[in-house]
């Protein structure tokens, strides 16, 4: 049965819960509704969610579990011989996969019947051709040991989802019958329903969680995976970034850090106090009108795509750089540069910064600012001595926020900045980031198993762990300056 | 005991401090404030008294230009100190803020030390020529609101972190530190228990040998302790205005009896 339908009858047997729960509540008052422990409605949704919640998880665990189930399974019936002949083993079953597909659509499109699909051998049909005559192409002739994966794949696909069917569908009715019977005048209704409330929303968060931990999981693993064939400290400390797919690479992280500091570090520069000041100014000194105006025009800055903003760089910024700062210094002759990517890179950060900051400001209480003007302190001074370590915290706060922003950026860096890591001092260099590399390691055709390629998911762990640290040191900074100023 | 009784005063022709005439307030379209005359007196307490909402708070503002800070606001009329126009385009609103101080009905210590709370204002106005001057100025100011000796082994401790009636006195000291000629209380006393409101009262009273203190109370008793003159308000108009002991005991108006007397409010 179509996964829709099954949704389809747990809901509708949901909403007759609902309605069974409600009269039953009533019926067991007589009637009078004000007798219930809870009101009617609180009923209703008690047996409703008894009966839709477990059937759709047990819905939504089954179909993650079944295909994985049904993998080993049937990786199991192919012969070694035929996996080494193929490569590997994930080879082999994407063909029995794509196999398996193909005789669902021979199906649909009336090419073979359900039986014949069954019986089907390579013996005596040559199922490469059958399929290719209802619009399925296969790479290759299809294999004895293939084809009998392939059919025993679909049955084991077709039992599956019959079960899940079954399961789930007793699940709804098992759940309306327990919720309907517990339903009599005593029962606490209201607080059952809001313990079910509790349940599905630490479940949402559980969610959230896990699927943290599952993506710094699988970095780990195929960081993992990488240090088996690089050395860790030759990462960690090495100077050179010199990969070649021949091998004999070297993969130092350092220029490739330096690049992400030194970038952020411009970007920080050129935003942070351009961003706080021009959030000041809206905050506190700005008119009604004048904000109406300014503030939406300074948020277009965070409308635009990274991309757009590293086209900008490119043209416009790299160029002017090159011609009116580093040529005449001599300090270099590129046009991409760490000042180029930095100073754009700040100025999308810029709305970042204020907006943040603004609503930050607007946030410190109007006593604060009556209390200082009422001793006679003008606004400069207000902002100065008492607006602004109020709101340092959430400043502050924002700013690494700003800051795990650049050092994730990578559009700009590509265009503004070039793509040649580098360790030196010299602004006007080209040089590249963490970010860079990690798409440069994995575009194009990528062997998984190489370190050349394993090393993009070392250098995101790098990145992840380096935001992170980020952001607990700006809620250690918050908290510690909140418990100071409430 | 007798709550209500009027403290013997000497009643001498003082200089006037503060002298407002003809004065209308607007928010908006809202006139809260209505042909207000009132005469400040120098070296004396006046007591601000009247239901709620009639615009004690908003007149009191208007005696050192806080409502410069509120947009749709709007003072006319004419209000002067010291002879001269403070809303003159000449007057710079910060200088007259210093001369009238302001301490406001919820307590708002700045996010700082209690020593940097109190040393707000004269490092502002550049009061203090040496650290030790400022350290004395800060403690005279925190032993006449009556708060040094629960502070005084504390001075580095956040001023936020003290409790509500501790705050409004330490924001009393921040406005006595200043110097100020006129000082403005906006119900001071509404956060506090009746000990440190009798500290407060006991402290106007001190205050009144140097300057003028206007104080907004809901406090009738409050009112006829502390003060000298008394002004009673009424949706916007100023309906009375007197010696404190005639107001508390022989009103001239019928409103005002009865809101003393407690049967409007
Ligand atoms: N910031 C403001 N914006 C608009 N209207 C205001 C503002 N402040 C006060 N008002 C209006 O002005 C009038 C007088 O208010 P005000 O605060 O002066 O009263 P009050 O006598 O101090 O009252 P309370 O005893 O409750 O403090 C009220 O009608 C109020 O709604
Ligand atoms: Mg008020």
């Amino acid at each position: 049965m179509p996964l829709l339908w099954i949704i389809v009858i747990v809901v509708l047997l949901g909403a007759g819960g609902f309605v069974l729960g409600r009269q039953r509540a009533i019926a067991s008052a007589g009637g009078d509704a004000r007798i219930l422990h809870s009101l009617p409605n609180y009923y209703g949704t008690n047996v409703m969610i008894l009966a839709i919640v477990p059937a759709l998880m047990v819905m939504a665990v089954w179909m993650v579990i079944q295909p994985l189930m049904i993998e080993t399974r049937v990786t199991g019936m192919i012969p070694e011989a035929a996996i080494e002949a193929a490569g590997n083993r994930g080879l082999v079953m994407s063909d029995v996969r794509r196999v398996a597909d193909g005789l669902d659509t021979a199906i649909a499109a009336g090419a073979l019947t359900a039986d014949e699909v069954r019986d089907l051998s390579t013996a005596d049909t040559d199922v490469r051709a059958r399929l290719g005559e209802v619009g399925v192409a296969l790479g290759s002739e299809v294999s004895a040991e293939v084809l009998a994966a392939a059919q025993s794949y679909r049955a084991l696909k077709r039992t599956g989802g019959l079960l899940m069917t079954g399961v789930v569908l007793v699940l709804a009715v098992l759940g309306l019958a327990y919720g309907s019977i517990r339903t009599n005048r005593e029962f606490r209704a209201r607080n059952a329903v809001e313990a079910s409330i509790l349940a599905i929303l630490m479940l949402a968060s559980t969610i959230a969680i896990l699927t943290t931990v599952g993506i710094v999981l699988s970095m780990l693993f195929e960081t993992f995976n990488f240090f088996e064939l690089y050395p860790w400290r030759e990462f960690f400390f090495g100077l050179e970034w010199r990969p070649s797919f021949e091998g004999g690479s070297d993969l130092g992280l350092i220029p490739l850090l330096w690049g992400t500091l030194y970038v952020s570090f411009i970007a920080l520069l050129v935003s942070v106090p351009i961003g706080l000041f021009a959030a000041i100014y809206m905050a506190e000194y700005a008119g009604k009108r004048m904000r109406a105006v300014a503030k939406p025009l300074i948020e277009i800055l965070a409308g635009i795509p990274t991309i757009v903003y590293g086209l900008f760089a490119l043209i416009t910024v790299g160029p002017l750089l090159r011609d009116y700062f580093a040529e005449p210094l001599g300090l270099g002759s590129s046009s991409s540069s760490v000042m180029t990517a930095g100073v754009v890179m700040g100025i999308m950060l810029i709305p970042f910064v204020s907006s943040l900051s603004d609503d930050i400001i607007n946030a410190v209480p109007q006593s604060l600012r009556d209390g200082s003007y009422g001793l006679g302190a003008t606004q400069s001074e207000t902002v100065r001595q008492v607006i602004l370590p109020a709101a340092l915290p959430g400043i502050v706060g924002a700013i690494l926020l700003a800051a795990s922003r650049a050092i994730g950026e990578t559009m700009i860096v590509v265009l503004g900045a070039g793509a040649a890591a580098a360790l030196s001092l010299n602004p006007f260099e080209a040089m590249t980031t963490v970010t860079v590399k990690i798409v440069g390691q994995l575009t194009g055709d990528t062997d998984f198993s190489s370190p050349e390629a394993l090393v993009a998911f070392a250098l995101g762990l790098t990145l992840f762990v380096i935001t992170l640290g980020l952001n607990v040191l700006a809620l250690y900074i918050v908290r510690k300056y909140r418990e100071q100023y409430e | 005991m007798n709550d209500m009784r009027v403290t013997e005063r000497t009643v001498t022709d003082k200089e006037i401090k503060m002298k407002a005439r003809k004065v209308q307030v607007f928010y908006g379209d809202n006139h809260a404030i209505k042909d207000v005359d009132v005469d400040i007196e120098d070296k004396t307490v006046t007591a601000f008294i009247g239901p709620s909402g009639c615009g004690k708070s908003t007149f009191l503002r208007c005696l050192n230009r806080m409502n410069d800070t509120i947009d749709i606001c709007r003072v006319e009329g004419d209000i002067q100190l010291d002879g001269e126009d403070i809303y003159d385009p000449k007057v710079d609103p910060v200088q007259l803020r210093a001369k009238v101080g302001m301490v406001f009905q919820k307590p708002n210590p700045f996010p700082k030390s209690i020593y940097d709370n109190v040393a707000y204002g004269p490092r502002i106005h550049g009061l203090a020529r040496s650290k030790s001057e400022l350290d004395e100025i800060v403690e005279k100011s925190l032993r006449r609101a009556a708060i040094w000796d629960e502070v005084k082994d504390r001075l580095d401790a956040p001023g936020t972190g003290l409790s509500g009636g501790q705050q409004q006195r330490l924001c009393i000291a921040r406005a006595v530190a200043t110097s100020p000629e006129v000082l403005l209380m906006d119900e001071p006393c509404s956060a506090l228990d009746p000990i440190a409101t009798a500290q407060v009262e006991e402290l106007i009273d001190e205050l009144r040998e140097r300057f003028s203190v206007v104080i907004v109370t809901h406090s009738m008793q409050q009112a006829a302790r502390v003060s000298q003159k008394t002004a009673f308000f009424h949706l916007g108009n100023l309906v009375e205005f007197g010696e404190t002991s005639k107001i508390f005991t022989n009103p001239d108006d019928p409103r005002t009896e009865s809101y003393i007397t407690g049967r409007i409010g």
